[in-house]
């Protein structure tokens, strides 16, 4: 069966969730990513992103042992994005420094701690699943929140465009314009450790940030300002996650691996064109 | 507290109208002059442990063309940055028309040294200098037909630049962008970190062509690293951690200019003023009293300048 007509099989829902949560995890990966990408903040989200499976697997131990029963990994994984994501602002802010050797150890701790729990929770818990995801899993309580989260993002785009935009060109200025460049970015921070939790379920916590980088990064050589490169790379990102999972559907491969292959390809392809005919 | 603009910077305006209004704007001058644009009393200012300023003290009044001179590492950017409200002094008070730096930003335009940017940051001219209309949370001038922005691209001469990218414009044209940023908030103080360095020659010329149709309608403070030559725009020079061994290290010293005999390489795009180190005036050079804050301005702050000539008339030779 091709993956076009599973999308119209009532008995394959999860093939119709895969591709709603694909088009709206790309309206994150259009918007977030091009401010995490104008913003070159690639680096500490990729640190929240790798922190979360810590909570995962605290999650996955308190549970499993009815230390605190019932206790979903998602609730974990927030928690530790959070403070993660707390952590790594303020390091940015107060330490630079140490800002590359503090990123870095919180990345790799965050990890261990979730590998550590994960081997002594009870029973069989796959550290894999979450590290690459499986879109095919999604529910609609994840659509739901990822729709949430889609237009959370999009207001607080809108309203603080200008903001956004003044603080990731020149940060100084913006501050001598009255902006709070440290509250703008502890927020961007702050949602983007959200949307990694959200968007993990969906290309798993090593990919994401491929995702928030790849299509931003694509429509940045054909975008002409950030609401541009916002727009660009949303449709980028749609059309990257259609063509993965058909892919990954027809060929019987990891989607999220395959959604971000063809992002990388697409990437790569484009740089070359680039830099082929500026040469 | 409201230190917004009030209209000071002239705008492009036609020549029968400029005409019309020089003795308007020479009245302005004059009532501007009794005021103070920024004051500093015994700062102190350290970095990492390291002291830059020492009791620096010194003032400016509104209209006045400042040149803050100093070598590499003598605290230029450092006094700019206090003005600006973006470090605060270990010691001592600062005020900008009489408040706090962080309350005086939105009447303080700023041209920064070098800015490092991202190349790949798609951003056109028009949305750089609509920058400048940022306030705070506030939407600031997200549209097009935002007047403040279109007279800032054109009293900047870039108005014909306005929908390129901004990375694809040269060095100079880049300053250009950043000082219509700048004035596109209408500022009364308009401060500028080293605006010529590694600028060609026409790009300079074009650049104090702009600053030069400011001279008096808006305070203009520029710090240079040239610690021998200033622009003829000049009315005021202060030498930070000067070089006459005279003051102590860490303050700000006021010194005299005067006319230039020969100069075989020119700068700042036109007529120049040699900066006269041996000659510290005092702090009150320009007033008649200062210590209340009104300001009279008394004489020319250039050693050479010709007596009665008008701060808009600038001496000095021509390279």
């Amino acid at each position: 069966m091709s993956f076009f007509s599973a999308l119209f099989d009532p008995a394959m829902p999860f093939v119709r969730n895969a591709l709603v949560a694909g088009i709206l995890s790309s309206i994150l990966f259009g918007v977030l990513g091009s401010v995490v990408t104008v913003k070159r903040i690639a680096g500490l989200a990729g640190a929240i992103s790798h922190a979360v499976l810590g909570g995962i697997g605290l999650a996955l131990y308190l549970s499993a042992n009815k230390i605190v029963p019932g206790l979903p990994p998602i609730a974990g994984a927030l928690v530790f994005a959070l403070i993660s994501a707390a952590l790594i602002g303020l390091v940015s802010l107060k330490a630079k420094q140490r800002e590359d050797t503090v990123i870095n150890a919180l990345w790799a701790i965050g990890m261990s701690i979730g590998i550590v729990f994960i081997a002594k929770t009870p029973g069989y818990a796959d550290p894999m699943s979450y590290l690459f995801g499986n879109i095919l899993l999604v529910s609609a309580r994840d659509l739901v929140m990822l729709g949430v989260l889609d237009i959370l993002v999009i207001v607080l785009a809108w309203r603080y465009y200008p903001q956004i935009e003044a603080s990731a060109f020149d940060e100084e200025f913006a501050r001598t314009r009255g902006v709070s460049t440290d509250a703008v970015f502890l927020v961007i921070l702050g949602v983007t450790a959200i949307a990694v939790v959200l968007l993990q379920t969906y290309v798993g916590i090593v990919m994401v940030i491929a995702m928030l980088t790849l299509p931003a990064g694509t429509s940045g050589y054909f975008a002409r300002n950030l609401a541009g490169m916002m727009a660009i790379g949303t449709l980028f990102s749609v059309a990257f996650s259609v063509a993965g999972l058909a892919i990954s559907w027809g060929l019987d491969l990891p989607s999220g691996a395959i959604v971000v292959l063809v992002a990388g390809a697409t990437f790569l392809a484009v740089s070359a064109l680039r830099a082929g005919r500026k040469a | 507290m409201n230190l917004g603009n009030s209209g000071s910077l002239r705008t492009g305006r036609g020549t029968s109208e400029a005409a019309s209004s020089d003795a308007h704007d020479a009245h302005r001058v004059a009532r501007d002059a009794h005021r103070v644009a920024v004051r500093f009393s015994g700062v102190d200012f350290a970095h990492r442990e390291a002291e830059v300023l020492k009791n620096a003290s010194f003032h400016v009044h509104e209209g006045e063309f400042v040149a803050l001179i100093g070598p590499n590492g003598s605290g230029k950017t450092t006094i700019l940055r206090l003005i600006l409200g973006l470090a605060s002094p270990g010691a001592g008070s600062i005020e900008v028309f009489g408040a706090p730096p962080e309350l005086a930003r939105g009447a303080v335009g700023y041209v920064p040294q070098s800015m490092s940017f991202d190349r790949a940051f798609p951003i056109s001219v028009e949305e750089v200098v609509r920058m400048g209309r940022l306030s705070g949370a506030g939407r600031g001038c997200l549209k097009g037909g935002c007047s403040d922005v279109d007279d800032a691209l054109e009293m900047a001469d870039v108005a014909d630049l306005r929908d390129r990218p901004y990375a694809a414009l040269s060095g100079g044209q880049r300053r250009r962008v950043l000082v219509a940023r700048a004035l596109a908030s209408k500022p009364r103080l308009l401060v500028l970190d080293e605006p010529t360095a590694n600028m060609d020659e026409e790009s300079e010329r074009r650049l104090y062509a702009v600053l030069g149709s400011l001279k008096g309608s808006a305070t203009v403070i520029i710090a240079t690293h040239d610690t021998d030559f200033v622009s003829a725009l000049t009315d005021v020079v202060l030498c930070v951690n000067g070089r006459s061994g005279d003051e102590a290290p860490g303050g700000v010293a006021r010194h005299a200019s005067g006319p230039v005999e020969r100069v075989s390489s020119g700068h700042y795009g036109g007529a120049i003023l040699q900066v006269l180190h041996d000659t510290d005036l005092p702090d009150d050079a320009r007033c008649v009293s200062c210590a209340d804050g009104t300001a009279e301005t008394a004489a020319p702050a250039s050693a050479g300048a010709a007596p009665g000539s008008s701060p808009a008339e600038p001496q000095g030779g021509e390279r």
